[in-house]
């Protein structure tokens, strides 16, 4: 009862500081600060026409280091929590039979969603997506893939390969900003003037390649987290 | 200005629809139905998104938030219902 | 009649979800509810952020021909703030994350007391 009276009163007071918040706020009508810097000069200081990709990339380069450091320390805890034992390594999950039409659509769909997440990821600077969606478009495909056949072993090894080199890549890449360029992950590691053509996909200097390789990289992560919890189903 | 009342008018249903379907996904009893109830408001989220001018994160929370969550609940709903029966 | 535009909307939307989700997993005691719980909290979170970038009228963050701009002038003039934008969207993969972790570590506990009943794990209480 007097548990009851609490929470009724935590959610009464944070919602009459919520009531303030709301009854006080207006819809902005113009950017200020920071934002009204990279909108403006966004276009000519980075050469992205995304401006979300060149803050995700390249103003905020370390928060994206830091967020798919926290997704692969993610990964690996789930993979140490969901350990088989070995003698349940080689059992197979007994399931509904999968529909025939679920199969024959996987088989046509897959190269398909891995091309489509491949093109979201490598033209992120220019329209709507970027190394996260791409990605997870990828881990789509993989899902699909395990959902038409329950049984399928995805290739361990080449998960993890792709997971290692593309983290080491980023890394790499945001050192050469720091020798050719101005600082850790600056994208102007092709000089000053290598921007390229405005619009194109050779834009925007390093901002492709950093955010392929965080797409390769979220992607191989995701579908290690589904692989684990597929594999977890083995357990009696 | 067109456009703006008629952003106004789905923002406006997309809110009423998903406070309910939020009230469905905390109580009822069935979890299959909450864990479903989330994913949908994820997916009307994702709707906001785009009205509110940010395709990036709409494509992120239709692909991640509704999609992949939601898988990875009935994974764990399915084990925990194998190893009641 | 000022309080209805997309930014009030969204706002109070956030709001609400926040609430419904704090107290959601506040008082349920099954912990798959709890973690529907932080997954609507979540969302609620992300719709909050991204409408306090939300700028009247004005298009996507990307620059193209729906941005009428000449050279690299007034773009600032015609787009929403994109830095809200920018937190959110690795705001959501870790909150995938996170609802990973949770549901592995739920899965562990139901594995240890063959239950989801958050009051029967009270090996530390006193």
């Amino acid at each position: 009862m007097l548990r009851n009276i609490l929470i009724a009163l935590v959610i009464l007071v944070m919602g009459y500081m919520f009531y303030n918040t709301y009854s006080n706020y207006e819809t902005r009508t113009e950017l200020a600060g920071i934002s009204q810097h990279f909108a403006a000069q966004g276009a000519q200081e980075v050469g992205a026409a995304n401006l979300v990709t060149a803050i995700v990339v390249t103003y905020r380069g370390f928060d994206t280091l830091g967020e798919v450091t926290i997704l692969f320390l993610t990964a690996s805890i789930i993979a140490f929590f969901l350990k088989l034992k070995d003698e349940d390594y080689d059992s197979s999950i007994d399931h509904r039979e999968t529909s025939e039409l679920l199969v024959t659509a996987s088989q046509v769909l897959i190269p398909i969603i891995f091309l489509f997440g491949i093109y979201v990821f490598m033209n992120g600077h220019l329209t709507p997506g970027g190394g996260f969606q791409g990605g997870a478009i990828i881990a789509t495909g993989v899902a699909l893939m395990i959902m038409a056949n329950p049984n399928v072993r995805l290739n361990y090894h080449v998960i993890h390969w792709v997971e290692s080199v593309s983290g080491v890549s980023f890394v790499v890449i945001g050192i050469l900003g720091m020798v050719l360029a101005g600082g850790f992950l600056d994208n102007k590691i092709f000089g000053q003037d290598g921007l390229g053509e405005f619009g194109t996909l050779f834009s925007a200097g390093a901002i492709p390649i950093i955010y392929s390789f965080v797409g390769l990289k979220v992607g191989a992560e995701i579908s290690n987290i589904l692989n684990k919890y597929q594999k977890s189903q083995k357990e009696a | 200005m067109n456009n703006q009342i008629l952003f106004v008018g789905i923002a406006i249903v997309i809110g009423i629809v998903s406070i309910v379907l939020s009230f469905v996904a905390i109580h009822n009893k069935k979890l299959s139905i909450a864990i479903i109830a989330a994913g949908v408001v994820s997916l009307f989220a994702s709707v906001l998104y785009l009205l509110m001018a940010a395709p990036d994160v709409a494509m992120t929370e239709a692909s991640i938030g509704s999609g992949l969550s939601t898988l990875i609940f009935f994974y764990v709903l399915n084990k925990i219902k194998r190893s009641d029966a | 009649m000022e309080y209805i535009d997309l930014g009030h909307i969204s706002l109070l939307i956030g709001f609400l979800l926040i609430l419904v989700g704090f107290w959601g997993v506040l008082t349920q005691k099954n912990i798959i509810k709890i973690i529907v719980g932080f997954s609507i909290l979540n969302t609620g979170i992300n719709i909050l952020i991204v409408s306090l970038g939300y700028v009247k009228g004005k298009t996507a963050p990307i620059i193209d021909n729906a941005v009428a701009q000449t050279g690299y002038h007034d773009v600032s003039a015609s787009v929403v703030d994109p830095v809200p934008q920018a937190l959110v969207l690795t705001a959501i993969v870790i909150g995938f994350g996170v609802t990973a972790l949770m549901l592995a570590y739920a899965m562990k506990l139901y594995k240890a007391k063959k239950t989801l009943e958050i009051n029967k794990f009270n090996d530390l209480k006193w």
